[in-house]
């Protein structure tokens, strides 16, 4: 015999109601481009949610992105936003942290912007420990201009420019980030969306370069050629596949099909940064005044405890 | 603690003149690549920018060095990168992204021979049309050429202030000898002019970014964090500086950014004249050349030919109605320059036929024997006749 | 968005918030709320994607799950702090 069905009441509609995020975003630019069952909604979402945590006021936190469906993102927040070329927002933000060291910049690209043509810039980036935060959407192919293959996209995946399969390696994003001199690398998926949130949260408190990697579906591009179905067949695939490993070494956390995803938060560790280098390096040491704006930062109040500060999950 | 204007009267090479012209202007970030002949830019102002409370970033490649100003400059500050040819090249793209995002900042490019990796310690004026047309699309360009230490400190110091002004990156198109030429630099503080940037003319949601003005430049640049909350693209943008993508809005866009620069053509243009009044030949030049054809120039006079010249300290804008003006009572030009012959090609469109436009162009790694450019005004007066 | 048409469930402690015309019919949220809250509407919207609705609103226990995955911004919850919370 059924069960008999609960009956809903019927909702109170309501006018002009604002989404608890509105005030980071831009409502005017919304609904965003972005594809049904695609994860940037969702890493934007995460991001908002992130800023809100963190009580960061709308002037303090400047965005920059690249090129491609992530870079999109800067045009929807209601923030300092700066939509920059191919590849070449870490370099710009560079110029950006280190002219406003006391606030808050933030890259959102994607895999292919940030590591084909802008992986130069990447790995320098972190080598200098400039003060910004990389948050890099991993969808393994150019979603924007149709689904070519990039340098995240796994062995024997499809992509309109690797009709046959692709043969090339691809990188191990936060193996790159860590070894280029990253001081906080975290990975997670687009379901994770309250560990990426955390993440995120983490990675901007934290001084100095910090990454991390949201692995997201594209079902336009990337899903359909290589038949994983939609957005939600892939949430449900990560549901599957994903173990959390914090503390992993970086260079195990290969991404590769029919492996495990293995996320969590990998590394975090103490760097001067670049402008604390050049304080202590030359204008302590030769006793020159420092550049305005410096003193202040990037000597950010840490809101992030340690690895080990934030338990098992 | 050191000053920032270096004021006296010291003995400088132009590249050293130019990182002084940077500072006296304001300059509190560079960014830049090592390349020869703009290395001794790079190298005193990494000395002298820490001194007076900026930042030197030596950068990974010219490329990640131009999009740092524009950040640097979006972070409230005026900035500058030098280079070279081959780092100009790589330049070009984010050089097309701050004409299209208006935003302040000083590019130098100390030529040398090309193309490609070409003479790197040679002289060459091989980037003239480059420094025009070297990024994609439509957009205008304003570039000054010192001919001396001298005025690789006053043009660069001018560069910053046109750059606030127009809003928009400026070029510095100098050349290896006149880079690496030791001279006399006076710097006196007191006739140093700096243009500061304009804030917004409005508050925080009532300003429109790219909202321009009667002159057709936008009305004030926030920096990050001044509560503007601004949006800059690269895309086509509206007023707001959204992205909007179709021809209406390109078309509200995009000839405006030329417009705004030639609307203001006559206060950009800078030129030297001697003894123009009575010329019946006129030598055009700029840069080394210009020194060049000064010893031409009187070469030419001592055999009694009537010979002037228009030293271009704006190469672009183009003074196409200044050299339009002048061929309607002159036999002739010559351009001298230290190309197979680029900046003529404008002498050329300007003089429209009414009178004989003689090139006299140098594939580069030296600079011409003015007996050539004498030559050339003297078929130039042959042809007249 | 503010200017989109809001339905609003009450739930145990709070309520639940749906923008219908915002959604693009992911299913993220239906799919993967832990107290299996929701379910597809039967009607789909001026896009044509078929939005959530709560077909237990008791149940919904204002985790904000769906709020932070839900990548169009078309649902979110609210607790009501004096309700009390699950745990209490």
């Amino acid at each position: 015999m059924l069960a008999k069905a609960k009956t809903v009441p019927p909702p109170e509609v309501l006018d002009g109601m604002s989404h608890p995020m509105e005030r980071y975003l831009r409502a005017d630019r919304l609904p965003h481009i972005w594809c049904s069952g695609c994860g940037l909604g969702t890493v934007l979402s995460c991001f908002t949610y992130a800023l809100d945590e963190l009580d960061l006021d709308e002037k303090e936190v400047g965005v920059v992105s690249g090129i491609g469906c992530t870079g999109r993102a800067a045009g929807y927040l209601d923030l300092d936003s700066y939509h920059t070329t191919h590849g070449r927002a870490i370099a710009f933000a560079t110029g950006l942290s280190v002219a406003q060291p006391d606030k808050k910049v933030v890259v959102i690209s994607g895999d292919g912007d940030l590591f084909a043509i802008g992986g130069n810039h990447f790995i320098h980036a972190a080598r200098r420990n400039v003060d910004m935060t990389v948050l890099c959407v991993n969808n393994f192919n150019y979603g924007m201009t149709g689904g070519q293959f990039g340098p995240t996209t796994p062995i024997g995946s499809r992509g309109t420019t690797a009709p046959y399969g692709n043969y090339e390696n691809p990188f191990n994003l936060p193996y790159l980030a860590a070894s280029s001199g990253a001081v906080y690398v975290a990975r997670w998926t687009s379901l994770h969306a309250r560990r990426l949130k955390e993440s995120i949260e983490e990675a901007i408190s934290i001084p100095g370069f910090t990454f991390v990697e949201a692995v997201c579906p594209c079902p336009t591009n990337y899903g359909r050629r290589n038949k994983i179905g939609d957005g939600l067949d892939e949430l449900k695939y990560y549901a599957e596949r994903s173990v959390i490993q914090h503390g992993a070494d970086p260079a195990d956390a290969d991404l590769a099909p029919g492996n495990d995803i293995i996320v969590g938060r990998f590394l975090q560790r103490d760097r001067p940064t670049f402008l604390q280098s050049y304080e202590k390096q030359i204008l302590d040491k030769q006793q020159f005044v420092k550049p305005q704006g410096m003193g202040k930062g990037p000597h950010r109040t840490s809101g992030a405890t340690s690895t080990d500060g934030r338990g098992t999950t | 603690m050191a000053d920032r204007i270096l004021a006296g009267t010291h003995f400088l090479n132009g590249d050293e003149a130019c990182a002084e012209g940077a500072l006296a202007a304001g300059c509190e970030l560079f960014a830049g690549y090592p390349i020869t002949p703009q290395s001794e830019i790079a190298e005193r102002i990494s000395r002298r920018l820490p001194q007076v409370g900026g930042v030197f970033i030596q950068m990974e490649d010219e490329i990640s060095s131009m999009a740092a100003i524009l950040g640097a400059a979006w972070g409230g500050k005026k900035a500058m990168t030098a280079t070279s040819g081959p780092g100009f090249s790589l330049m070009m793209e984010n050089l097309g992204l701050g004409m299209m995002t208006e935003t302040p900042c000083v590019v130098v490019n100390i030529q040398r021979g090309g193309p490609s990796t070409g003479l790197p310690t040679l002289v060459a004026q091989g980037d003239m049309m480059q420094a025009r047309w070297g990024s994609h699309g439509d957009y205008g360009v304003i570039a000054l050429a010192p001919s001396s230490p001298q005025e690789s400190f006053e043009l660069t110091a001018r560069a910053f202030n046109l750059a606030e002004t127009y809003r928009m990156p400026v070029l510095v198109m100098s050349d290896e000898v006149v880079g690496h030429m030791f001279e006399r630099v006076v710097i006196d503080p007191d006739a140093i002019e700096t243009v500061e940037r304009k804030p917004p003319n409005a508050p925080p949601g009532e300003f429109k970014l790219y909202e321009p003005g009667e002159d057709l430049v936008p009305q004030g640049m926030p920096a990050l964090g001044d509560g503007y909350r601004v949006h800059v693209t690269g895309l086509t943008h509206d007023e707001r500086g959204y992205p909007v993508i179709n021809a209406e809005t390109q078309a509200d866009l995009v000839p405006r950014l030329r417009e705004k620069i030639a609307r203001a053509a006559d206060a950009i243009l800078d030129v030297e004249e001697t003894d123009l009044d009575d010329a019946e030949v006129v030598i055009v030049t700029y840069g080394i050349s210009a020194r060049t054809s000064l010893g031409a120039l009187r070469l030419a006079q001592a055999k009694g030919l009537r010979v002037g010249m228009l030293r271009l300290r704006t190469v672009w804008p183009f003074p196409s109605k200044l050299i339009a003006e002048i061929a309607n009572r002159v036999a002739g030009f010559v351009v001298p320059e230290l190309n197979l012959g680029q900046m003529v090609l404008e002498v050329e469109r300007a003089v429209c036929g009414r009178a004989t436009v003689q090139s006299v162009p140098h594939a580069g790694g030296g600079i011409h024997n003015p007996e050539a450019i004498v030559d050339a005004i003297e078929e130039v007066f042959a042809h007249a006749r | 968005m503010a200017t989109a048409t809001t339905k609003r469930w009450k739930t145990k402690y709070g309520y639940l918030y749906i923008q219908d015309d915002e959604c693009k019919g992911c299913g993220f949220c239906i799919e993967f709320c832990p107290k299996d809250v929701l379910e597809e509407a039967d009607r789909f919207n001026a896009k044509g994607y078929y939005p959530p609705r709560p077909k237990d609103p008791e149940a919904c226990v204002n985790c904000t799950f769906c709020e932070l995955i839900c990548p169009d911004f078309a649902i979110w919850s609210e607790k009501d702090e004096e309700a009390g919370d699950a745990d209490g």
